[in-house]
């Protein structure tokens, strides 16, 4: 690989400096390239710059705004400090590191142990099951919220975090399924059937040789697993209403709007933290996050 | 190696059983068996959480307000006959459409220029442009919703000091419907960023030197190569995005959750204003489900895409 590319490198070098005019224009498309990406990222950038604005501000600056709203005349922490000692914002990021922690947990036990009875032990419907999860990944928690609410009543479990846990691995397990088919696939048959030579269990081979060596895809489905039961809004708003089962995304807006009074600042700066982890565990994993991503594409 | 002893300890237990069941036959049945119990999980978690309630809410759906008994679809017709779910049909299907044609230019256009940036410097740009993917959604609308406040709105700021008048951004039908859009596009366009990235990385690059041999312009390298190259992917992101963008809930919710005067519902909203707000379950199971022909018709896309693609790739 490296040497290809080493040898397309000479080739490219040398027309560059036959044709001045071509490398030329070349330059000037990367330049404009750049400058192009330059603006949309200015542009992207904008709603989380202005959040940060925000948050820093306190409540008398936003409300008796004079001049400039995207810069801050008075910086302050005033909003953040006011959250962390806030009691129901902290019961809110605990309840939502529990949710969210425990719907990574069963996702990834259901869906590591289906991908590998469905990528290697082949058996009778295995192939239509494979079909089926990424058929229900395609399915939209819009529409399921309604029926869903019925059940979770039936089961007493209206306005309780354990409705979350327990609907929040069907919108994570069936993509982090299909992920791992496509990584459990991409491991040479040779490995377990040396390994099943050897003596070794289904189990054994599932978690001395796949899991192992699937680490990449594994961590993948787990970011995508967190994302989505931390981000998710249509299910606490639909089944959650007291502030001691709250979870985040739900609970800032429903706190911090009080009657016509807007605390804009706590509110972005509640945002703005409930948004950290998320982004957090982006910026270390990007790599990861991006094979998440495209995997439902490129994979399989 | 600590491992190897206890890798081979559990072993010698395993080789008198596989004896005892009996040749190929005992292995495969057991195959079986252990194949069946690892899915079982997955089973009764797509099967008791997803597939039950989507046929329960068909059942909800032919079910009178109080859900004592049977209406047929009378809820069905109740909401053909009313406008305002006129209205949440159009805008849902100006919203999805309409967001995801967006979605695909800008992200097409941000991919190629991508594409000509060398790949250590890709690394910067992707992880600021993937920024409004990551932040989960309800919270960046939150953003958004500040941005748009009509009497200390940033944006009404900035549109005076150009010299235009200040806008009522979610006061106005058409002014919120465009803001939907906006922030859809917003959120939603890193994953096409990042799919026809992918899909322009894998178009051989022989193709471009020849067409550039032939004398092909930058549109014709454009129309002739990297579109039919990039078709299948191109379709099937659209088509998925149209699944996820048009069973959409946060964005009007927050937004506007659906005002002015019902103006600008999509299903998912009015699904839960009427279902669970006003506590008529069936009526909102209607609702929802009046969705089920354009998901059904979309996966059902998406599904025969990706088995061509992994048939190819086999």
């Amino acid at each position: 690989m490296q040497k290809v590319l080493a040898a397309a490198e000479a080739i490219e070098a040398k027309p560059r400096r036959r044709y001045r005019s071509l490398s030329r224009q070349r330059r000037w498309a990367l330049y404009g390239s750049y400058a192009a990406l330059a603006v949309f990222v200015v542009m992207f950038l904008v709603p989380p710059f202005y959040m940060l604005i925000t948050s820093l501000k306190s409540s008398a600056e936003i409300s008796g705004q004079v001049g400039n709203p995207w810069i801050v005349h008075h910086p302050t922490l005033e909003n953040f400090v006011y959250l962390i000692n806030y009691a129901p914002f902290r019961r809110y990021f605990l309840n939502t590191v529990w949710v969210t922690a425990c719907v990574v947990v069963i996702s990834m036990v259901i869906s590591i142990l289906a991908a590998f009875g469905l990528s290697r032990i082949r058996f009778w419907g295995s192939e239509l099951l494979a079909t089926g999860v990424f058929f229900t990944y395609l399915v939209p928690e819009s529409l399921l919220f309604i029926p869903l609410f019925q059940i979770l009543s039936k089961l007493g479990l209206i306005n309780n975090t354990w409705a979350l846990v327990l609907v929040f691995p069907t919108l994570a397990v069936p993509f982090c399924t299909w992920i791992m088919i496509g990584y459990f696939s991409s491991i040479p048959k040779e490995l377990d059937e040396a390994a099943l030579i050897d003596g070794a269990g289904w189990f054994q081979i599932l978690l001395r040789i796949f899991i192992p060596v699937a680490m990449p895809g594994i961590i993948a489905a787990t970011i995508f697993a967190f994302t989505i039961s931390w981000g998710d809004f249509l299910y606490p708003l639909a089944y959650l209403y007291t502030s001691d089962q709250m979870v985040l995304n739900v609970g800032i807006i429903g706190d911090l709007v009080r009657g016509d009074v807007y605390m804009w600042g706590k509110i972005m700066a509640a945002a703005l933290m409930a948004a950290a982890p998320p982004v957090i565990v982006y910026v270390f994993l990007m790599d990861y996050y991006v094979a998440g991503l495209t995997a439902g594409a490129t994979k399989g | 190696m600590a491992d190897s002893t206890s890798l081979s300890l559990p072993a010698t237990q395993a080789i008198p059983a596989r004896r005892s069941g009996g040749g190929l036959k005992g292995v495969l049945r057991r195959r079986a068996i252990v194949g069946a119990l690892m899915t079982a999980p997955l089973i009764a978690l797509l099967g008791g959480l997803v597939a039950y309630p989507a046929v329960y809410a068909i059942y909800l759906s032919l079910l009178s307000r109080n859900m004592t008994h049977f209406v047929g679809f009378h809820n069905f017709i109740l909401l053909l006959r009313r406008d305002t779910f006129h209205m949440v049909v159009f805008q849902s299907a100006l919203f999805a459409v309409t967001a995801v044609i967006f979605k695909a230019v800008i992200g097409f256009t941000l991919a190629h220029l991508m594409h000509n940036v060398p790949s250590r410097r890709q690394r910067v740009f992707r992880g600021l442009l993937l920024l409004p993917w990551v932040i989960p959604l309800a919270l960046s609308t939150l953003g958004w919703w500040w941005l748009f406040e009509p009497t200390s709105s940033a944006l009404n700021w900035l549109l005076v000091r150009i010299g235009l008048p200040p806008q009522d951004w979610l006061g106005d039908p058409w002014t919120a419907r465009f803001c939907m859009i906006l922030v859809n596009t917003w959120w939603g366009e890193p994953f096409f960023m990042i799919m026809y990235l992918a899909a322009l990385k894998s178009v051989p690059e022989q193709l471009f030197e020849a067409a550039a041999i032939d004398g092909a312009s930058a549109w014709q390298k454009l129309r002739y190569v990297t579109l039919p190259m990039m078709r299948n992917i191109i379709s099937l992101t659209m088509l998925f995005s149209l699944i996820v963008t048009f069973a959409n809930f946060d964005i009007v919710r927050i937004l506007t959750n659906g005002g002015p005067v019902n103006t600008t519902h999509i299903f998912a909203t009015y699904a839960f204003q009427v279902g669970i707000q006003s506590g008529d379950i069936p009526l909102g199971a209607a609702v929802s489900l009046f969705m089920l022909p354009v998901l059904a018709i979309s996966s059902f896309f998406v599904l025969r895409g990706i088995s061509r693609r992994s048939q190819e790739a086999m």
